[in-house]
């Protein structure tokens, strides 16, 4: 394809939307397919055959439209009025959408809020849920079918890479540098600088690696992203590429997303038959293409050189860095892994430019977040906030606080390697730094709401058996620490454990943290450290009495 | 029993080889062998492609059965060794004949904060096994997984992935009648061998 067929192909499908006087889009991702949103669309689709409106209205899959817990959703598109998006649609309610919604709206009223049966399955969209956040990441979701190039294209798709062809690999570095994107994967590291370092180093293979094996339990932002929107992270590897000279291009996603490796494995073979992967990308002679390596559950494989050695298929283990991955990755050659968030922010960041994508967000942190809010909040699912936005108004206001109305005691964000944020201290704006300084981290994104009625110190047990559990062995501090602390907490958990475990579970875990071999092991600790740090009466209450400890 | 591992040229005859190696696995037959041979064609050319290979087994016979993990480690020059010490790593990778319907009931942590431990615990109480067993009539299979990925809708089990959402923590009696009414069955992937 050459460059210009882009705008072409994109003025031509907006013509074939704008003949349409009703879209509807039905939620196609992971979540709402397992409430049959598949049965939805097809219920859809036959509803409006039998009334002749195929002309007239087009039935959609779509992307996570967020309220995971509310599906399926199904948003209604209509040139005269505001969108309407119903929730917790069951096939056999389709024709009542049509009948009751879409042909009044055909023919010309305006339907504020769909009365009978259906008004308690329309969500307001003035609520704080979605007006609080700010999409961009997630903005096609809702408003474009994953599995359509084309609705790609006609939302400015592959556009960033047609000015990244234009640009030099250092303009491209510098770009994103000015920007502020850091690592969505955890660690927060400049995606910039990551693939300026990659770009120096002179090879003549180089790779670049989308790690899509979204480990943390509790977390789907990945998963949703590459489900929704998986011609964007497409766009944002080969725009990496171009950025470092990587030759080849490497989509590793975890095999317990079957529906996010189909749609990453559909977009490539449309963007390949249409120009824009392979041989010849948008008519510039560059010859780019990728390859598709599944995980297995292992949740060190989301630890770099553990990613490597799991795509050379061989066991994931960790080695010890340096060398680091910029200078000896897969196959020992030069590679860059970035994760799936960060990449899709890649191209809105070309395209809207640095500074638009820095306006938001801290001093340190820019731009948007995604998080999976879940656990006992009210509003469960997938949301996107800007950087700097307080922990209090995600919760509260788009969380919509608990679902059973009992006080929240505290946040886990970081998953596994993350922390307890207790409630006193949800007035802090969202950062890397802040969730570092309390004690937890960005992580990926899972933030899992836990009521007063949980116990910090369980759901500490439950993290720290997940780490020990998914260990590799290779080094002793991880390995051996681990088990030993979790002993420890089991102890306590029990109410055998004494002041004295407390401080062996302190030391334990320093030497995890300093001597690990990777991340898996360093930041296992960080659950229960946090925990006691801001919960300790809890830890305390549980221990044998002191009398009984003499004794 | 002699040849039971089906070693080279301890072997007498076919027959004996076919009755062997079903009654080793009555129920799940090993991949048919010229399966197995698309697989590692399809594979042994591409670096590193071990794991992508054992995927592509598993989702056809449900695991990764000790004669094709042979014939699959032959085809493609890789040790037997090797392929057990992947297949052990990975918790993806079962090594035995799981049952007719696998229940996965998800242990991630949205699910653990809405009772998932309560609702692994009845399905044990409710099909008398432990997780990770089969039932004997190997109906049934029993596993924990890590996030399935659906954290909005927790407490959730899928079964060969139909996934049974925002469950009771009580409701193991009414997802194995589910079970027995939807009857879910695993699907192949679709993904073209010959590619």
């Amino acid at each position: 394809m050459k460059p210009e067929e882009l705008e072409v192909r994109a003025a031509a499908e907006l013509a074939k939307q704008q003949a349409f006087d009703v879209r509807l889009f039905t939620c196609s991702s992971r979540g709402c397919q397992s409430s049959d949103a598949l049965g939805v669309i097809a219920g859809l689709k036959a509803e409006v055959k039998a009334r002749q409106l195929d002309a007239k209205v087009q039935v959609n899959g779509s992307g996570c439209m967020g309220l995971c817990s509310k599906g399926p959703l199904v948003r209604m598109c209509s040139k005269t009025q505001k969108d309407i998006l119903f929730s917790e649609i069951k096939p056999e309610m389709a024709a009542a959408v049509v009948e009751q919604v879409v042909v009044p709206v055909l023919a010309g009223s305006k339907i504020e809020k769909p009365g009978g049966d259906l008004e308690q399955h329309t969500l307001d969209l003035n609520d704080p849920f979605f007006t609080m956040q700010v999409f961009s990441v997630l903005e096609n979701n809702g408003k474009m079918d994953p599995e359509k190039l084309e609705d790609y294209i006609a939302r400015n798709g592959y556009r960033a890479l047609r000015k990244a062809l234009g640009m030099s690999a250092e303009e491209i570095c510098q770009e994103v540098l000015a920007s502020g994107l850091r690592g969505r994967g955890g660690a927060g590291f400049p995606t910039g600088l990551k693939w300026d370092l990659t770009r120096k180093v002179q090879s003549e293979v180089k790779y670049i690696i989308c790690n899509g094996d979204e480990g943390d339990p509790g977390a789907f932002m990945d998963g949703s992203v590459l489900e929704g929107d998986p011609h964007a992270v497409i766009e944002g590897m080969l725009i990496a590429a171009r950025a470092m000279h990587a030759t080849h291009g490497v989509f590793y996603i975890r095999a317990e997303y079957p529906l996010a490796v189909e749609r990453v494995e559909k977009a490539l073979r449309q963007a390949r038959a249409a120009g824009l992967v392979g041989k010849n990308v948008l008519d510039s002679g560059w010859a780019f293409d990728f390859e598709m390596r599944l995980g297995a559950g292992a949740f060190v494989c989301g630890e770099e050189t553990a990613l490597i050695a799991s795509i050379e298929g061989k066991r994931g283990t960790p080695r010890p860095r340096p060398p680091f991955p910029a200078v000896k990755g897969l196959w020992d050659q030069p590679s860059c892994i970035n994760n799936v968030e960060t990449l899709a922010n890649v191209p809105l960041i070309l395209l809207r430019g640095a500074k638009w994508f820095a306006s938001r967000g801290t001093e340190e942190s820019k731009g948007t977040k995604l998080f999976a809010l879940t656990g006992k909040s009210k509003n469960n699912g997938l949301v996107e906030v800007p950087m700097g936005m307080t922990l209090r108004d995600v919760v509260e206001k788009i969380g919509g606080g608990t679902d059973s109305g009992l006080k929240i005691k505290a946040i886990q964000t970081g998953g596994p390697s993350g922390g307890m944020i207790p409630e006193h201290e949800f007035d802090t704006p969202v950062s890397y730094e802040n969730l570092q300084q309390l004690g937890s981290m960005m992580g990926s994104g899972g933030m899992i709401v836990i009521d007063e009625n949980d116990s910090v110190v369980e759901l500490a047990q439950f993290y720290l058996d997940f780490c020990v559990d998914e260990s590799c062995g290779k080094c002793a501090p991880c390995r051996i620490g681990g088990t030993q602390m979790l002993h420890l907490l089991n102890k306590i958990v029990g109410g055998k454990g004494t002041a004295e475990d407390i401080k062996t579970i302190r030391k334990v875990a320093k030497a995890m943290q300093k001597a690990s071999l990777c991340a898996l092991g360093q930041t296992a600790p960080n659950p229960t450290l946090s925990a006691i740090r801001h919960f300790e009466h809890e830890f305390t209450e549980r221990l044998l009495p002191v009398a009984t400890t003499k004794a | 029993m002699p040849g039971q591992r089906g070693g080279r040229g301890t072997m007498s005859t076919p027959t004996e080889v076919a009755t062997a190696v079903k009654a080793a696995a009555p129920k799940a037959p090993a991949a048919p062998q010229d399966e197995i041979t698309l697989i590692a064609n399809k594979w042994k050319n591409k670096r590193g492609s071990l794991i992508m290979a054992l995927h592509d087994l598993q989702s056809r016979v449900g695991y990764v059965p000790r004669e094709s993990a042979m014939k699959l480690g032959h085809l493609m020059d890789v040790p037997l060794a090797r392929i057990y010490e992947v297949v052990t790593f990975y918790n993806y990778f079962k090594l035995e004949a799981p049952g007719k319907y696998v229940i996965s009931v998800c242990l991630g942590t949205a699910c653990h904060i809405k009772g998932s431990a309560e609702l692994l615990s009845g399905m044990e109480k409710e099909l008398n096994i432990k997780e990770g067993q089969s039932t004997p009539d190997k109906e049934y299979h029993l596993q924990a997984v890590r996030c399935l990925g659906c954290c909005g809708l927790a407490p959730l089990v899928s079964v060969n992935g139909k996934v049974y959402a925002k469950l009771k923590t009580d409701a193991s009696h009414q997802v194995i009648e589910r079970i027995q009414i939807d009857k879910p069955m695993a699907v192949a992937d679709a993904d073209d061998l010959a590619e």
